[in-house]
């Protein structure tokens, strides 16, 4: 990675903020969704703090993505009067929750990638980037290491968990591969030693999830087929609903706080 | 589902306190998912450096109604707390 070129264009690194900013916004939003629904209430509380996380990762990021913007708008702003195209996020956060199995496997994938992103983060060329990433590693450590064991648990577990896992993977498989592709906005922030470029990742994340899925008896699905568009705003019909219930009461009552 | 989960006794030892205290229970499948649910369930608020879980089916506890055998005895041996004793003043500050 070059050495701090603070000659980056803010665009692109205002567009690397947002997607980190929005993958952690949409999916805490989801994993939220699950409060008081969950199987049982130890899981009920360990989601709850998953999305708690993600959503305090969200303020720090879509924080400094206003400030890198320079046009007065907060990281409230942004999460709550963007609409569904200027949203950032991997289409594989805005899947809907579906069952147990779906909505872990969900996050067990993302988890492996998020973790080595922020580990990755933690060298980078801008500090700001550098001190979120080492604050939020450590919550991301741990989300790791609990989805990893109930992956393990339910997919080597009864015949029906292990049904459900293999469905759920097999059905969120193809949302994996945008992850690791790049645009002109990685390019850049990666040329600027601000981000890894995303395909670097690729090789760690596989290890992870090969040998987790391993151990779980879950057979990886065959195809390297890749939905993408998230992280330029093309998005699934997911996220508008997202959207109408998470922005509901800023629009509905403009700039009310409580 | 979790009616079928074994029931587990949490203890935690405080930010600076020297021993474990028993501060709850939970259900989880082992020993260690009761460690990461006790984790979420028991120190969202920075309560603990260290977590013990302990199967409830292996505590033995004593049972009411012996406490009158148990407990009452030592009700009228007021000479086994040591404020109850007095110290010569030569002793001076023990």
């Amino acid at each position: 990675m070059a050495q701090g070129d603070t000659t980056i264009d803010r665009t692109a690194l205002f567009e690397f903020l947002t997607r980190m900013g929005d993958n952690s916004l949409i999916l805490g939003h989801r994993v939220s969704e699950w409060c008081g629904l969950s199987p049982v209430l130890e899981e009920d509380i360990a989601l709850a703090n998953v999305a708690l996380d993600l959503i305090g990762q969200t303020q720090l990021w879509l924080g400094l993505a206003g400030e890198v913007e320079g046009k007065g708008r907060t990281a409230d702003n942004l999460a709550y009067l963007r609409d569904a195209g200027a949203f950032r996020n991997l289409l594989l956060v805005e899947r809907p929750n579906g069952d147990f199995g779906q909505t872990l496997v969900r996050q067990f994938l993302f988890d492996a990638w998020h973790f080595e992103m922020l580990t990755a983060l933690k060298k980078s060329t801008d500090a700001r980037v550098a001190e979120i990433a080492a604050k939020a590693v450590k919550e991301v450590a741990y989300h790791l290491e609990r989805s990893s064991d109930l992956i393990i648990r339910l997919g080597d577990g009864t015949d029906e968990s292990r049904a459900r896992m293999q469905a759920a993977l097999d059905d969120q498989w193809s949302y994996t591969g945008e992850m690791f592709l790049a645009d002109d906005a990685d390019r850049a922030v990666a040329a600027a030693g601000i981000a890894p470029a995303p395909d670097t990742l690729r090789a760690a994340w596989e290890k992870v999830v090969k040998s987790v899925l391993s151990e779980a008896t879950l057979t990886i699905p065959d195809g390297s087929y890749a939905h993408k568009g998230g992280k330029r705003g093309v998005h699934t019909e997911h996220l508008g609903f997202i959207l109408a219930q998470m922005q509901f009461l800023q629009r509905a009552y403009p700039g009310t706080t409580w | 589902m979790s009616g079928k989960w074994p029931l587990w006794e949490v203890f935690i030892r405080g930010q600076h306190g020297l021993n474990h205290r028993h501060v709850g229970s939970l259900h989880a499948p082992d020993a260690e998912m009761a460690i990461l649910n006790a984790r979420d369930v028991y120190t969202r608020r920075n309560e603990g450096v260290s977590i013990w879980v302990v199967p409830s089916a292996q505590i033995t506890a004593s049972s009411p109604s012996e406490k009158g055998p148990l407990f009452e005895p030592a009700n009228s041996k007021v000479y086994r707390h040591p404020t109850f004793f007095d110290i010569p003043e030569e002793v001076g500050h023990m």
